[in-house]
């Protein structure tokens, strides 16, 4: 089926062996190097991190299957919508650094739970968030794993389902082993990989189209043809000849950007497997720093994206638009095959008509249907969205291993993703669950065996989930932000900056913000309350159940604000904890 | 005493510099990228139109350079309150 792949000299599928298994090679080697040896060693890496690599972790641990594969294409469909992306997925390290990672870091503990039930004197507390944060997690998880999946059925040609249990077994064998400690190193190599694979095949096409070496320049500068006209002003010429919106304007409404843009922010200061990373380094100071590194590092990927949108879009109705169907390149005949391009010849005139509108009809899953083209459009050309990423190089016709490394790098993506919410969730069980409420007294050497069995047991769940995954995990994926933003965001920043804050509030607040953020999803999102999802005409005040997060939030904040008003001061020894993780000196390791 | 009232000076300095980064992330973001986007739209830098690019690039580059700010002058702030041990 990919006879067109090998092309020459070693091909691509060879290659990619090669570089996929380089690469697991040096993750297994890292994860045996950097076993866990004590609870410490599992839950936070032993305490003794560097800021640079915790920043390089912390960067692999964020950007996820999402970021580096379907990132920059959902961004060339979107245009500048794309931009809730953007400045939300990296807003919400300012509020990471300033608000919440210093401060935590002070506290000293393992996990988010930790602080939460300590902060708010309470197991019901720790036990809500303990909900919470597996509830945020497993939704995650599932979709990283089916990204696994994906990436090696795409390049490697195995079923998707044999990817993901080859990516089970690798996660499973340096998270278990190594815990934080073994996932921290592995990251660290995984964010070169990562990086390396997304800006290379960058760096060469904003040459090609723009003749400009930096990407994020060549997006602002004039097309390379001799024309002198600008990039962006031919992709908005040639959007709206096409009938869809101009690149630069974008469809949404102001307050739904806003809505959405804020309920991401939030949502990522609030992911328990972000948070996590900040409790691996050594002084307050270094927590604040390896914040700034990580976004750096972040921002390096996130400000190329838009440019590769920008350019692949353009590149891709330039290339079919109107265009003799047996003249496609080649690229467009081998993804054909895949089904993340296809094209059918409404009109027969054998050329390819792309404009607005569906050109297939879905079937009762939501999914195209190739066979029944959708007449009612113009639109002759189905194009999905991660093809703007994984056909980069091609496109551009850059070398085979080049193609190779994309594999490589997605999957170190997803890979490093996984890992640390797996840890999250492992952790959340044998410290938050059994050693914190169910167990006190279990020993050391049986809480760090009840870690790593929660691991093989998330890894399992999560393997499930990835080989069926249920219809609704693309649709809740994007909305664990605005679970998380509905849940912690705001029980945290009152715990470290409102003394007054007692856990009566702080309970009400999560139980409300989170059950709003759930409803609204299941009626707007999933549609179970009613026959079909209801309409964009009946969401509150405008706003999207992605943008929910934002309003249930604030929901949070007031529940909490006014129950407390009505309850009992926290105990004395409570607002000492509080005076205390406020002063940045002294801060200890880690301890129970 | 003197103790609660050398943190409570500190944390009060903390908090006014958290509250004018936290600012200029507001304006730089949600202001120049989403709320201001038209106005700044009919002013072109290169091929950028300046709303947009606030939204897919300048935002972002405006976040970085904050938390590096907020590092220095917290590393500075410390030490003048002696919690830098």
């Amino acid at each position: 089926m990919m006879h067109s792949l090998i092309l020459e000299g070693i091909g691509v599928q060879n290659w990619t062996y090669i570089l996929v298994g380089v690469t697991f090679a040096i993750y297994i080697g890292i994860a045996i190097w950097s076993r866990a040896s004590s609870t410490k060693d599992f839950y936070v890496a032993g305490g003794g991190v560097s800021p640079l690599a915790n920043g390089m972790a912390t960067a692999a641990d964020w950007m996820s299957a999402a970021s580096f594969i379907s990132m920059a294409g959902i961004i060339s469909f979107a245009g500048y919508d794309g931009a809730v992306y953007l400045m939300g997925w990296t807003g919400g390290y300012v509020l990471l650094a300033l608000l919440l990672a210093p401060y935590l870091r002070k506290f000293g503990k393992f996990t988010v739970p930790d602080f939460i039930g300590d902060r708010y004197y309470s197991k019901v507390a720790r036990f809500v968030a303990v909900l919470c944060a597996l509830l945020v997690s497993f939704t995650y998880v599932a979709g990283q794993m089916r990204g696994v999946g994906i990436v090696f059925s795409r390049f490697l040609e195995v079923d998707i389902n044999t990817g993901v249990i080859i990516g089970m077994l690798i996660v499973l064998f340096y998270a278990v082993l190594g815990g934080m400690k073994g996932i921290t190193y592995t990251q660290v190599a995984q964010y070169c990989v990562l990086i390396f694979a997304f800006m290379l095949p960058a760096i060469f096409i904003s040459i090609q189209m723009t003749g400009n070496p930096i990407p994020q320049l060549g997006f602002g500068d004039t097309l390379s043809d001799g024309s002198g006209t600008y990039l962006l002003d031919k992709l908005d010429g040639l959007s709206a000849e096409l009938g869809f919106s101009e690149y630069t304007e974008g469809s949404k409404t102001m307050i739904d950007v806003f809505a959405i843009t804020l309920a991401l922010m939030v949502g990522t200061a609030g992911l328990p497997h972000v948070i996590v990373r900040f409790f691996t380094v050594k002084r307050v100071k270094d927590a604040r720093k390896s914040a700034g590194i990580a976004l750096l590092l972040i921002v390096i990927l996130y400000t190329t994206a838009p440019a590769v949108a920008a350019f692949a879009r353009t590149n891709l109705i330039e290339t079919v638009s109107n265009k003799p169907y047996a003249e496609v390149p080649e690229w467009f005949k081998k993804w054909e095959e895949t089904k993340l391009i296809s094209f059918t010849d409404k009109n027969g005139d054998g050329h390819i008509q792309y404009v607005k509108g569906d050109a297939y009809l879905k079937d009762e899953n939501g999914k195209f249907d190739f066979q029944s083209p959708n007449n009612s459009t113009k639109n002759e050309l189905y194009v999905d969205r991660d093809i703007m990423v994984l056909a980069n190089p091609e496109i551009a016709r850059l070398p085979n291993w080049v193609i190779a490394l994309v594999a490589a790098g997605g999957l170190a993506a997803a890979l490093s993703t996984a890992a640390g919410l797996l840890l999250v969730i492992s952790s959340s069980v044998s410290h938050d669950l059994i050693k914190k409420i169910i167990k006190p007294s279990i020993s050391e050497h049986g809480e760090l065996l009840a870690a790593r069995l929660s691991a093989v047991g998330a890894v399992c769940v999560a393997g499930y989930f990835g080989i069926n995954p249920p219809g609704f995990v693309a649709a809740v994926v994007a909305l664990a932000f605005g679970l998380a933003a509905a849940s912690f965001f705001p029980a945290i920043i009152l715990g470290i900056f409102y003394k007054r804050m007692n856990k009566e509030g702080a309970i009400a607040g999560m139980v409300i913000g989170i059950t709003a953020m759930l409803l609204y999803m299941i009626k707007y999102k999933l549609g179970w309350f009613d026959e079909t999802v209801p309409d964009k005409s009946e969401w509150w005040f405008g706003i999207s159940p992605e943008g929910f997060g934002t309003v249930a939030m604030v929901l949070n904040f007031i529940v909490s604000i006014v129950i407390m008003k009505f309850t009992p001061a926290p105990p004395e020894d409570v607002q000492e904890i509080v005076e205390n993780i406020r002063i940045p000196s002294g801060a200890g390791e880690a301890t129970h | 005493m003197a103790k609660t009232k050398h943190a409570s000076a500190y944390w009060k300095e903390n908090i006014k510099y958290v509250l004018i980064l936290l600012l200029i992330w507001f304006l730089v973001s949600f202001g120049a990228g989403v709320l201001f986007k038209d106005a700044l739209n009919t002013i072109k830098i290169g091929g950028f139109k300046l709303g947009f690019w606030f939204a897919q690039q300048g935002a972002m580059y405006v976040f970085v350079i904050l938390i590096f700010v907020y590092v220095r002058i917290m590393n500075r702030l410390d030490k003048k309150y002696g919690y830098d041990a």
